[in-house]
């Protein structure tokens, strides 16, 4: 439910809010045996069925057979878990953090991208038994695997083991695809892939969510639509 | 092999083939009159007061719940078994052909998915080819669709606002639920809209923003019906208003927005009237020696087994291409091109919405005040079609119009947030990654246009000699072709679109096509697909009535998407419904007058 790290949303206090998730758990849980029984196949008719009696009426309510079958198309979306192998090595993860860490470093506001587990995330998504995977596991691989390469031609050591200086001024190398240097265009396209799903896995924590002082996802009594500052910030009053 | 139950035999008065907005309200409206109705599912039951994943976050879904192909819409979608890839069911296109068939194989269908659009049909819409000399009329007028709005928009719940534009049509006081206030960026987009003459206007979603007033409006709905009353105002009192979080994409646990499964089967199931079978997938329909229809087969899914089942009517919403493929699956001596197919048009004139994007980037929205901007989750504003006059002068070369739905701004991080920041950014990095971050969170906008495609020659599915499915049954083969009026009327929802962008001081994202063929969208990726069963006045010329009754078989009857003669830019499922309606009154008028 409500995301403790979040900070509490101007416009609601947290009774109300405490309130409303009351009253809908009631309303749920009035409604619960009252949703559609399944029939099973007392009404089907056999070949050359006969005029037959009127249906029985469903007197008492059958227990509903629905939920999750746990298939890939039907998964059990409340207790999800992304249960394929993750297939980057212990090596090549501590290389992805070091990297994460150049693209999202702790600061005063909030963590580093590795201090929330946005390596794991990567792994999870280049690992995911999709095409889009394969070719996103081929890129972060040859990658990561290039930054060590690069990082041994000018420093003699592994990416990990540089200086923020060096790792600096690999990384401005190749920030940006669009204005990279030939011979650096296909570490760049890596760089804005992992940017990416850095910042994909980083704010979508509680401490990225934060971050960016995101409020929302609790249940309101009421809609009030914007607070007067922000309408004044845009120039609508 | 066809397998008898071994339980009692029974027949019904009805069959429903479906359960989503045509097949729930079938099934409520016939329950409620009296009448024994089977309704038969080709997916699972599916409960969205237990299985709703209410307030999840990204973080508690592999990969941050994003669209899969096995999950189009993200891990957390209501959807089940269901998107442009059923696995074990495929389609085929026909060379040159892309179309993609969305399906959703559950109980309740896509009504535990959809967008809650809930726009009205206006007056032009029912009559298009008077108007323009293009497409064809309805069999009936707004007015005759009107009084079934006011109900099923009083039955579902819908918020709107009180304006009355040209082809864009109010609801009568104390029809609709009030409007929620806008958002921060739906705000400001209309106030700089205004000056391009472009109108924005609160939208009509199906959402309640208020519980609904169960003393009062059963009795409005059902006059002189008790027993519908009694279960309306019963089902009415299980429902809450929104609680402004948590999409509405996931389905609702507490029931304040319309799915088939909250809305329409629970209080049908409650008059005692309705069987549901689920995972029984029908294949083709049985008919009596005099041509009428006698029932249905299925094959049911959980043992890979041929069934029966029997009614005096049955009534197909299985979605306007499912339900095609049942009528041209079943063939006959009598009806050697598939049943109620004597006009060759099964399966003909199916068309898609039009759909084309572009994004921008707002720096007035840029560093706002943190604020909870999630609200009713669907948009609360929109623009209708602003331009008739213009478009019948001939003076955009393109005949029909396209309404826009447009948000952005402050909502939950997700997958692909800042994606591509890096052009923005000069490819930004470390801390001043994390200022750039703050800066442009919230300030990115998306609008989409959806428009009204023209039914042609070249757009129609059929059977695939060739190919069957993993239940044994013939599949759909497609055919695809877009005019110049869809795909000029793409490429004026992107020049628009950016003119609105530019107008708010922002920076359009992308390239804005000249081409239309390059903005439009795939032929039924907006899943609108209607059109495949059309109503006429003329059995030569369309495959049912205007009371979507078949022609050629007296007691067969569609009420879903494929029964539309033409596809207005307002989304269909608001017009489903309330056309089932229609359709179940004339059911039990034709049975009161023993006509079937």
């Amino acid at each position: 439910m409500r995301d403790e790290q979040t900070p509490p949303p101007a416009s609601m206090d947290r009774r109300d809010a405490l309130k409303v998730m009351a009253a809908a758990a009631a309303t749920a849980s009035l409604a619960d045996g009252l949703l559609p029984s399944v029939a099973d196949a007392q009404q089907v008719v056999g070949p050359g069925g006969k005029a037959a009696p009127r249906p029985r009426t469903a007197a008492a309510p059958v227990p509903p057979k629905s939920g999750p079958r746990g298939t890939i198309t039907d998964p059990d979306l409340l207790n999800a878990k992304a249960t394929w192998p993750r297939l980057l090595t212990a090596t090549e993860l501590v290389t992805l953090a070091a990297l994460c860490d150049m693209i999202i470093p702790a600061d005063d506001t909030s963590p580093s991208a590795s201090a929330v587990g946005v390596p794991a995330y990567i792994n999870e998504y280049v690992s995911a038994p999709y095409d889009w995977a394969e070719r996103a596991l081929v890129r972060v691989r040859g990658g990561l695997t290039w930054l060590d390469v690069e990082s041994g031609k000018r420093f003699t050591k592994r990416f990990i083991a540089l200086t923020v200086a060096e790792k600096t001024q690999i990384c401005d190398d190749i920030c940006y695809s669009a204005k990279a240097k030939p011979e650096f265009v296909a570490a760049a396209r890596f760089f804005d892939q992992i940017r990416d799903l850095t910042a994909s896995g980083f704010y979508t924590t509680d401490a990225g969510m934060k971050d960016l002082q995101y409020i929302g996802n609790v249940p309101l009594a009421k809609w009030d639509g914007p607070p007067a500052a922000v309408l004044k910030h845009l120039g609508l009053v | 092999m066809v397998q008898a139950s071994p339980k009692t035999q029974t027949n019904y008065d009805v069959i429903v083939v479906g359960s989503g907005a045509g097949g729930g309200m079938a099934a409520y409206q016939l329950a409620v009159a009296g009448l024994k109705v089977c309704v038969l599912e080709a997916g699972r039951s599916y409960d969205p007061v237990r299985e709703t994943p209410m307030f999840k976050l990204p973080r508690q879904a592999p990969l941050l719940g994003a669209g899969t192909k096995h999950k189009p819409f993200g891990f957390f979608d209501a959807t089940v078994d269901g998107g442009w890839d059923v696995p074990g069911e495929p389609y085929t296109n026909a060379p040159g052909t892309d179309f993609k068939w969305w399906r959703a194989r559950m109980l309740g269908g896509r009504t535990n998915h959809w967008g809650r659009i809930s726009l009205r049909m206006g007056e032009y819409d029912f009559k298009p080819k008077t108007r323009d000399g293009l497409g064809a009329d309805w069999p009936l007028s707004y007015d005759d669709l009107a009084p079934y709005y006011d109900r099923t928009e009083m039955l579902i719940g819908v918020y709107g606002g009180d304006d009355n534009l040209e082809n864009t049509p109010g609801s009568p006081a104390g029809v609709l639920q009030p409007a929620p206030a806008p958002r921060a960026p739906e705000l400001l987009t209309k106030k700089h809209s205004a000056p391009l003459g472009i109108p924005v206007i609160p939208a009509h979603l199906a959402i309640m923003t208020q519980r609904q007033d169960a003393d009062v409006l059963p009795k409005k709905i059902h006059p002189n019906n008790p027993l519908a009353q009694k279960v309306l105002a019963q089902s009415m009192r299980q429902r809450a208003a929104c609680l402004w979080a948590t999409p509405c994409g996931w389905g609702c646990s507490v029931k304040a927005n319309f799915q088939s499964t909250t809305v329409l089967l629970p209080p049908a199931m409650m008059t005692g009237n309705v069987d549901i079978v689920p995972d029984a997938m029908v294949r083709e329909l049985i008919l009596d020696a005099s041509g009428k229809a006698t029932g249905v087969h299925y094959i049911d899914k959980t043992t890979r087994t041929d069934r029966q089942v029997k009614a005096r009517v049955v009534v197909l919403a299985a979605s306007a291409c499912e339900s095609a493929r049942i009528m041209l699956n079943s063939k006959s001596p009598q009806f050697p091109n598939g049943v109620a197919n004597s006009s060759g048009l099964v399966g003909k004139y199916l068309m898609d919405t039009v759909g084309a994007g572009i994004g921008g980037q707002i720096p007035a929205l840029e560093n706002l005040p943190p604020h909870n901007q999630d609200g009713a989750s669907g948009m609360h504003m929109y623009v209708p079609w602003w331009q008739y006059k213009e478009q019948l002068a001939g003076k955009l070369g393109f005949a029909r119009g396209y309404h826009i739905e447009f948000g952005g701004g402050r909502d939950m991080p997700g997958p692909g947030i800042f994606g591509g920041l890096e052009n923005f950014t000069d490819g930004a990095y470390g801390k001043r990654f994390k200022q750039e971050a703050r800066r442009y969170y919230g300030s990115f906008m998306y609008f989409s246009g959806r428009g009204e495609m023209i039914p042609n020659e070249d757009s129609y599915c059929e059977i695939d000699p060739t190919v069957v499915d993993q239940w044994g049954i013939p599949v759909l083969r497609f055919h695809w072709k877009w005019s110049e009026h869809e795909t000029k009327q793409a490429a004026h929802m992107q020049k628009t679109f950016a003119e609105m962008i530019v107008a708010m001081g922002g920076k359009v994202q992308g390239t804005v096509q000249t081409d239309g063929a390059k903005a439009i969208a795939n032929g039924g990726e907006i899943i609108h697909e209607v059109g495949t069963c059309r109503m006429g006045t003329d059995p030569k010329t369309s495959v049912l009535n205007q009371y979507c009754q078949s022609w050629d078989v007296k007691n067969l009857f569609v009420t879903d998407g494929s029964v539309f003669v033409s596809n207005a830019d307002k989304n269909p499922t608001l017009s489903i419904l309330a056309l089932a309606w229609r359709t179940c009154d004339h059911i039990l008028a034709e049975m009161q007058r023993g006509n079937i």
